[in-house]
């Protein structure tokens, strides 16, 4: 891959990551989902309190062991936008103002078929009148070719709390 | 200054109706520390978190953090995170193995029994002075273990667990038991800690058997998210032929759980995986072999006074709430599963609890959005004048029948108004025999 091919790819990349960043803030959940694999990983460890050099072992929750903030495929996604969708997901009704930032954009590795893709998010909820949640990490994408577009074939959330700050993770990351 | 609370206008349990105050001032904040986390039994974790000798696992009670640990013979103590010389939180990891806790301020270090090792400058500073064995760290001078999990009061003169624990010791076995009917067996797969903008008691009245709140879980119920992945129900509905009880006891406790015929049968469910269903047809068996009539006893939620509430089956976990301030609760939800479990049996149960409990579980997420509002929305000057209706089946439970405690076959405000009556009990700084309500004879209770 030439360098230009490659800045090319990246645009196509971070055009891809912003206009599904923009799906989900103009809450439309459904298109959102058919950007998801159908063998989707969705994965978000709880960060815990570690001694140093213990780190790469201990810090994170394990995809696929325990319990972690989420560690889930495509049919329970299916089944939130569904829920948010039913109207009485008091948790999301009335629905809350979600922007998604996304940012630090880097292509990790490439092969012919995926990309992976490192990014930073900042998602910024407001819901009803006052409450104000940000939630700021580190994310990794796996990108599948699918004709002209992409579709998420894994995505790790890296959220950087221990104790949640929030009362709930209704939302999209 | 709490002896000065008006705890009898706020709290009627013969009216049924409770001040809001209680969940949003100040006053009663600072008297629940001090009367009531001071002295009841406390969940603080469970020994599949510290196997060996050395581990720990930092805890809360009440308001404070705490260390959980196995000492390096193997005993399990816990004791207050905070160094006695001048306060620094000695451990701030959340668990791990030492042989030391060391300070991170002047360096003393303390053993995990406890004691008082290493004074930097012993000789030159203290000696003559400090006497090492007066300065251990504070430790809980009561501990229980009981099957798996760990309990501690601050209070000396505290009744031993099992008599504090009274006859819901029948039900937190239902949760604590492995499924096929053997005594204890747990393991602990994971803790979720979160922040949630609420009074504490929210929470733990919810899990006192209020299934009036169903209606706010339709949405899960609509999609369906339980194991079988049934539109229509959230859970497996393994109960459909049983007798619903929401039982109370004495001493604050309170469950929904469900009395089942004599000749039970198994209700199919896990549709997704019927390896899975097949195991739990397995225990189904065995656990009714085992515990005969013991067996007809299954359980929903429950809350073990004060701040300790189940789920008893799916999902299985125990959840305390720790009270920050008045209108803000720390959650920590312990997810249990059988140890002995098959892998694939694990891992469906984990998934599931995830989708369903917590910030993150589809089900939980409408509670929390309840508690949050309710409280809010409770602060103000105009809505502490009114307080809050307990009144639901007022009266409408036996004693004993058909199952040990006060029984109610509908759902009920008795199992709350038993709780604050021991709440306030608590408040005004009663003895044990009137904490456990040991001066209340069954038919006294009945009028109460
Ligand atoms: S505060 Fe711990 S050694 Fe001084
Ligand atoms: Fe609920």
């Amino acid at each position: 891959m030439t360098a230009v091919e490659r800045l090319l790819l990246k645009q196509e990349i971070e055009e891809f990551l912003y206009s599904e960043a923009d799906l989900l803030d103009q809450r439309k959940f459904r298109d959102w989902l058919d950007l998801l694999a159908e063998d989707l990983v969705y994965f978000m460890p709880i960060r815990r309190n570690v001694k140093f050099g213990q780190h790469d072992e201990k810090e994170n929750t394990r995809q696929g062991e325990g319990i972690s903030w989420f560690d889930e495929d495509k049919w329970t996604l299916t089944k939130r936008v569904e829920q948010v969708l039913t109207g009485v997901h008091y948790a999301e009704e009335p629905l809350s103002r979600v922007t998604h930032m996304v940012s630090n954009v880097r292509l990790l590795d490439v092969t012919p078929e995926q990309v992976t893709v490192g990014c930073r998010f900042l998602v910024y909820q407001n819901r009803v009148e006052y409450e104000n949640y940000t939630f700021i990490g580190r994310r990794t994408d796996i990108l599948r070719r699918n004709g002209d577009s992409w579709l998420i074939a894994r995505r790790e959330l890296i959220l950087e709390q221990n104790v949640l700050l929030a009362k709930n993770l209704s939302i999209f990351f | 200054m709490s002896t000065t609370l008006p705890i009898d206008q706020m709290i009627d349990t013969q009216r049924g109706t409770i001040s809001r105050e209680i969940f949003v001032s100040p006053e009663f904040h600072a008297a629940e520390l001090e009367k009531l986390f001071t002295r009841a039994w406390l969940f603080v974790g469970h020994e599949s978190q510290i196997p060996k000798p050395g581990d720990f696992f930092v805890s809360r009670m009440g308001q404070e953090s705490v260390i959980l640990c196995r000492d390096s013979r193997g005993a399990v103590h816990v004791f207050l995170n905070s160094c006695r010389h001048r306060g620094m939180k000695i451990c701030r990891y959340e668990q791990g193995n030492t042989s030391l806790f060391v300070c991170p301020y002047h360096s003393w270090s303390y053993t995990t029994d406890g004691k008082l090792q290493g004074v930097p400058l012993y000789r030159s500073l203290y000696e003559g002075v400090l006497n090492r064995e007066d300065w251990s760290l504070i430790e809980v001078p009561r501990l229980a273990c009981y099957k798996g999990t760990v309990w501690a009061s601050w209070d000396a003169e505290a009744p031993d667990f099992l008599t504090y624990l009274g006859g819901a010791v029948d039900h937190l076995d239902q949760v604590l038991d492995c499924r096929d009917g053997r005594p204890g067996g747990s393991e602990v797969i994971g803790v979720h800690k979160w922040i949630l903008p609420t009074n504490w008691k929210f929470a733990a009245e919810n899990f006192l058997g209020d299934t009036y709140h169903n209606p706010s879980h339709r949405s899960v119920d609509m999609i369906g998210i339980g194991p079988s992945g049934e539109k229509g129900q959230r859970r497996d509905n393994e109960y459909n032929k049983g007798q619903h009880v929401w039982v109370g006891f004495p001493q604050g406790h309170g469950m929904h759980s469900v009395w089942m015929p004599e000749q039970q049968e198994y209700q199919p469910g896990y549709a997704q995986y019927p390896e899975v269903d097949e195991y739990f047809r397995h225990c189904f068996e065995e656990r009714k072999r085992r515990q005969g009539d013991k067996a007809r006893l299954m359980p929903f939620t429950g809350n073990l006074f004060p701040n300790t509430s189940y789920h008893g089956r799916q999902p299985r976990g125990l959840c305390v709430w720790h009270p920050h301030s008045p209108t803000e609760t720390e959650a920590w939800r312990f997810f249990l599963v059988d140890a002995d479990a098959p892998a694939a049996v694990k891992d469906v149960l984990r998934r599931f609890y995830m989708r369903y409990s917590g910030p993150a579980g589809m089900t939980e997420q409408d509670d929390m959005e309840n508690w949050l509002y309710a409280t809010q929305s409770s602060m103000g000057t105009i809505a502490r004048r009114y307080p809050f209706n307990y009144q639901a089946s007022m009266g409408a439970y036996k004693t004993n029948d058909p199952i040990p405690g006060d029984v109610s076959l509908q759902i009920t405000d008795q199992t709350p108004r038993n709780y604050y009556r021991v709440y306030s009990r608590y408040l005004k700084g009663d003895g044990w025999d009137s904490l456990l309500g040991r001066d209340l004879q069954p038919i006294q209770r009945a009028a109460e």
